[in-house]
């Protein structure tokens, strides 16, 4: 099975399970989590069903393309289940058979990880998936976000595809990956990541960096005092991708860190409240099931 | 008439660190509550695996028994007036406890008379009461984490999803949200795919037996050991020795296969500690060695499952640990490419502490602490102990511990080494860091020993002077077992030092730190804390708390004259000649507590008993020896009671001669003061 089946593979499983299909976001982010069809969606009272694959960044991680294990650009293939499905263990594992992956051949285990976002102000119990020993997924019952008590509650799966890929295709090397059948992972994205990891640890320039965290936190603020949320979120996209970069060159002490971090949870909280209000005007429309709709309306009320 | 009990808690796998104290609190909270509810049972016992927690309770009665509640009212006087009418506060009484006046009785109690009603309970069959028992077991369970899933309130480390709850043939109704209880259970979570029912509670244990689960945790966990022991021998090796994995691998799994894995004899030049690392921490496998001892290139995992498609899984662990090796070789390798001093180069980058600077202050301040301990103590060649402290968290900075914080000291060892520093340096390195946790091998070396005591008091005292001190369970600096680590190195290392010295001594290192405390009150706070540990310590090392007080209220920074007086004081209460002592303390000290002189008038001792007694004082303050031999100073001052029996009988001492008086109370402040260098003996218990 080669890069792009396995990606196919879960798309299709997912949309059969009900679930909409949307593409990644188009603004730099660390993690699926960040796109919004997670993040905000998480929050609030309104279900929601939604598988993507989401190319994710974290500087720090790039090792100029040597390390057979390391990127700091990978993919992750992201699926939310809101409110969690009480069979959402076994879903997850009949997606792996999707991929040719029999759990009885395999030793699977879950194993206790409890996932905490401090930019996001977001964090979740749930577990690592191990698959003969590698873990290839982390599943999360999301519990806050954004500061606030999530209700109901989410699961989150997150497949790390390159993991998933190297264990089918048996690889060592994540540039080894068959993409198609003659264009490797190292085909389409080795060069990048020399580029990047030359221009992550060495290139970037911290003052315009900087600069531009203020700016971007300044247009956060900005716009969410408009009340336009997602173009408010956008910004704090960037302000957090910002940092990660002034982290991997080394520009930021272990204090202003902190700081750093305090800043862009503010702007992330900023915008859930922003979200939530939002929904509530709008009466929830993803609340199809009319009496439940007029259930956490009259409930709402109450408060 | 009794039946079994079984409550099943059905639940996604759980954290398999909560599950020793889950089984002991579910037991506990199981047998609180069959109690109140005066249900008696044969044996109760919990079980538990990842995916369940189980109550068994043998026998349990069917029903409560009969029986008599007493309600104690008013006096007697006060429910009755004069004329044998109830009174209001009678009446009160009588409706609150939902019965008639003329059904009260009248009972004395110490004495008196009082009002009682007492009513007939009848026992409640089990059946009716045991819902709300077990519903409020699964709610009232205590755990670290919880949290919540889908529409759910409840709270649980992981989602609930089935309960089984059965009393004989019977389900115990129970609900919890939209959670019922029934009959109906899983097995395996991979090996058996459909839900069964079950008939009752011994047949649960049946049907789990042949669902793939193995139920018990202590067979489970033997059955595990067991097999490594025999997948180890198979490769002509032995299995490393690990409680905690053991228990942890217990609580992963409900069916467990051992295997074996190779992974090739080329990564045997890492050293042996990032190989079990590798192994323990990051894949829960076990090390195997040889009869020599040595490592061998092979593991053993543990599968959650039977022995089928065990190549497949084989193949995948071991590729995994692979890789794991590989990027251990290549830290090595790099590592290695330069002297350890080299990556001093990156301690102003890396902060201690915001206040308290960057890695490279901290290390110039442990430099200065440890040669004023070697100056102190004459311990260690100050070059190497110098050399050492300055090294002493350059491995910090290289990639192996980067990605194994765990190995911090050891591999600067074996950086040291590799780079021709002195032996006695590699090892202080490494001993620097030690006790790492309770009951851990103490440093040897004397280098090491001065190494790590002059880490310890550096972060107590930076950490103090800038008001970091641990609070409840709030202890990021790990300040407590630091502190415990100066009181055990002391004590066994026998060095004899004045704490006090070596904090004044490490707090004027902080200057620029701007300290919240001055000198003295941050020398007393440490001290203070370092005490009570030490208090502790001396407890489990069964002193009593009487002595432990009475010694160490005497204030001190020499923690070897605390232990020292410590033991004579303790073995001297054994002795016949302790109570004459304490006669002579208890009557010198409470007569002359609140006077402060110690100057004896010669000329003004008129009689002749105190002239004795003052003669035979000066003759035991002579036989005082520099260090104090404190067994013949107690001895001495036993012996003084005849005299002390002598002048009391003869004199009074607070007599109108104001003269007279303050000699006298001289003189036995002079006595009290003697008792008082050894201990403060007002503390003991007689």
């Amino acid at each position: 099975m080669n890069f792009q089946e396995i990606i196919l593979g879960l798309q299709n499983y997912w949309a059969r399970q009900g679930c909409i299909i949307q593409q990644p976001y188009d603004v730099e982010k660390g993690a699926g989590t960040m796109n919004p069809a997670t993040f905000l969606r998480a929050l609030g009272p309104e279900p929601w069903k939604v598988a993507y694959v989401e190319p994710s960044r974290r500087p720090t991680d790039g090792r100029y393309g040597e390390n057979p294990n390391r990127l700091q650009h990978y993919y992750q293939y992201q699926v939310i289940l809101k409110p969690s499905p009480d069979n959402v263990v076994d879903l997850y594992l009949n997606s792996l058979k999707e991929l040719g992956i029999d759990p009885d051949e395999h030793d699977i285990r879950l194993v206790e990880d409890n996932w905490e976002s401090p930019t996001l102000g977001a964090w979740g119990l749930g577990w690592e998936i191990w698959l003969d020993g590698m873990e290839v997924t982390q599943f999360t019952y999301f519990q806050q976000c954004g500061g606030f008590d999530c209700y109901p509650v989410c699961a989150e799966i997150t497949y790390g595809l390159e993991r998933i890929a190297m264990f089918i295709q048996n690889k060592e090397s994540v540039f080894d990956i068959e993409w198609v059948d003659d264009i490797s992972y190292a085909d389409v994205h080795h060069q990048g990541e020399v580029d990047y990891s030359h221009y992550n640890f060495t290139y970037a320039d911290v003052l315009s960096l900087m600069t531009m965290f203020n700016l971007c936190e300044k247009e956060a603020l900005q716009v969410a005092d408009q009340q336009l949320v997602l173009p408010a979120y956008d910004y704090v996209l960037k302000c957090s991708h910002l940092f990660n970069l002034l982290d991997a060159r080394g520009a930021i002490s272990v204090t202003e860190r902190t700081a750093y971090i305090g800043r862009v949870r503010n702007l992330a909280r900023r915008v859930a409240v922003e979200y939530l209000e939002q929904r509530k005007r709008l009466s929830y429309p993803l609340l199809k099931d009319e009496q439940l709709r007029k259930q956490v309306l009259t409930e709402e009320e109450a408060k | 008439m009794a039946k079994d009990l079984l409550l099943e808690i059905g639940v996604e796998e759980m954290p398999s660190a909560y599950m020793p104290a889950a089984v002991s609190n579910l037991q506990e909270l199981a047998e609180e509550r069959l109690n109140e509810a005066r249900l008696s049972w044969q044996q109760l016992k919990v079980y538990a695996t990842p995916r369940r927690l189980v109550l068994y309770v043998e026998q349990l009665s069917e029903s409560q028994p009969d029986s008599q509640l007493e309600n104690r009212g008013p006096k007697k006087q006060m429910a009755f007036d004069e004329n044998g009418n109830p009174t209001k506060a009678c009446q009160g009484f009588a409706r609150g406890q939902g019965i008639a006046v003329e059904e009260l009785q009248v009972r004395e109690v110490g004495g008196i008379e009082y009002v009682f009603a007492v009513k007939n309970l009848v026992g409640q069959p089990a059946q009716q009461v045991l819902p709300a028992i077990l519903a409020e077991l699964i709610t009232a369970l205590p755990f670290p984490k919880s949290m919540r899933w889908g529409y759910f309130h409840t709270r649980f480390p992981r989602p609930i999803r089935w309960l089984v709850a059965l009393f004989g043939d019977q389900v115990i109704p129970l609900q919890i949200e939209n959670l019922v209880s029934g009959r109906t259970s899983w097995g395996h979570r991979f090996l058996v795919r459909e839900p069964f029912e079950i008939a009752d509670p011994k047949d649960y244990m049946q049907q789990m037996a042949s669902h793939y689960v193995v139920l018990d945790q202590e067979m489970r966990r033997d059955m595990i050991w067991q097999q490594v022991q025999e997948a180890a021998a198979q490769v002509g090796g032995v299995p490393m020795e690990n409680p905690d994995l053991l228990e942890e691998i217990n609580y992963l799994l409900e069916y467990p296969t051992a295997f074996t894995g190779r992974f090739s004899e080329s990564y045997l030049q890492v050293p042996p500690e990032v190989l079990t690392t590798s192994m323990t921490a990051h894949q829960r496998y076990f090390p195997v060695y040889d009869q020599e001892g040595e490592l061998m290139p092979a593991f053993i995992a543990v599968r959650n499952g039977d022995g089928k498609h065990l190549d497949t899984v084989r193949a995948g662990n071991e590729r995994v640990l692979r890789a794991r090796l590989e990027d251990a070789l290549f830290f090595w390798n790099e590592d290695n490419k330069k002297p350890l001093e080299d990556f001093n180069q990156g301690l102003p980058d890396v902060l201690f502490q915001e206040r308290l600077g960057s890695l490279q202050r901290k290390v110039q301040r442990v430099i200065a602490i440890a040669l004023y301990l070697s100056q102190e103590t004459g311990w260690g060649d100050p070059e190497l102990v110098k050399r050492a402290a300055w090294l002493s968290k350059a491995d910090l900075l290289s990639s192996m511990v980067y990605e194994f914080p765990e190995l911090q000291g050891i591999m600067g060892r074996y950086y040291a080494r590799n780079s021709g520093e002195d032996p006695q340096v590699a090892e202080a390195i490494f001993e620097h860091y030690l006790p790492r946790f309770a009951g851990d091998h103490l440093p040897e070396s004397d280098i090491g020993v001065l190494l790590s005591l002059a880490e310890k008091i550096h972060n107590l005292m930076g950490c103090f002077c800038i008001g970091i001190k641990p609070t409840g369970s709030q202890d990021p600096y790990a300040l407590r077992r630091q502190a415990l680590g100066v009181v055990h190195i002391l004590l066994e290392r026998g060095l004899n030092i004045d704490l006090r010295q070596v904090l004044s001594q490490a707090y004027r290192e902080f200057a620029e730190a701007e300290p919240d405390l001055d000198e003295d009150a941050a020398v007393r706070e440490v001290l203070d804390f370092v005490w009570q540990r030490l208090k502790g310590v001396l407890a489990d090392h069964s002193f009593t708390y009487d002595v432990i007080e009475s010694v160490m209220a005497v204030p001190t920074g020499h923690l070897q004259d605390i232990y020292t007086r410590i033991q004579v004081v303790q073995e001297f209460k054994t002795t016949d000649k302790f109570d004459d002592f304490m006669v002579v303390f208890n009557r010198s000290h409470n007569l002359s507590k609140k006077w402060d002189q110690v100057k004896v008038e010669v000329n003004a001792l008129a009689d002749s008993s105190e002239q004795e007694l003052y003669q035979q004082f000066l003759m035991v303050r002579s036989r005082v020896t520099v260090p104090a031999n404190y067994q013949d100073i107690l001895r001495d001052l036993a012996d003084l009671r005849p005299y002390l029996d002598r002048f009391f009988e003869a004199v009074m001492v607070m007599v109108d001669d104001k003269k007279l008086k303050e000699n006298r109370l001289s003189l036995l402040r002079g006595i009290a003061e003697l008792c008082r260098q050894v201990a403060d003996f007002s503390k003991i218990v007689q």
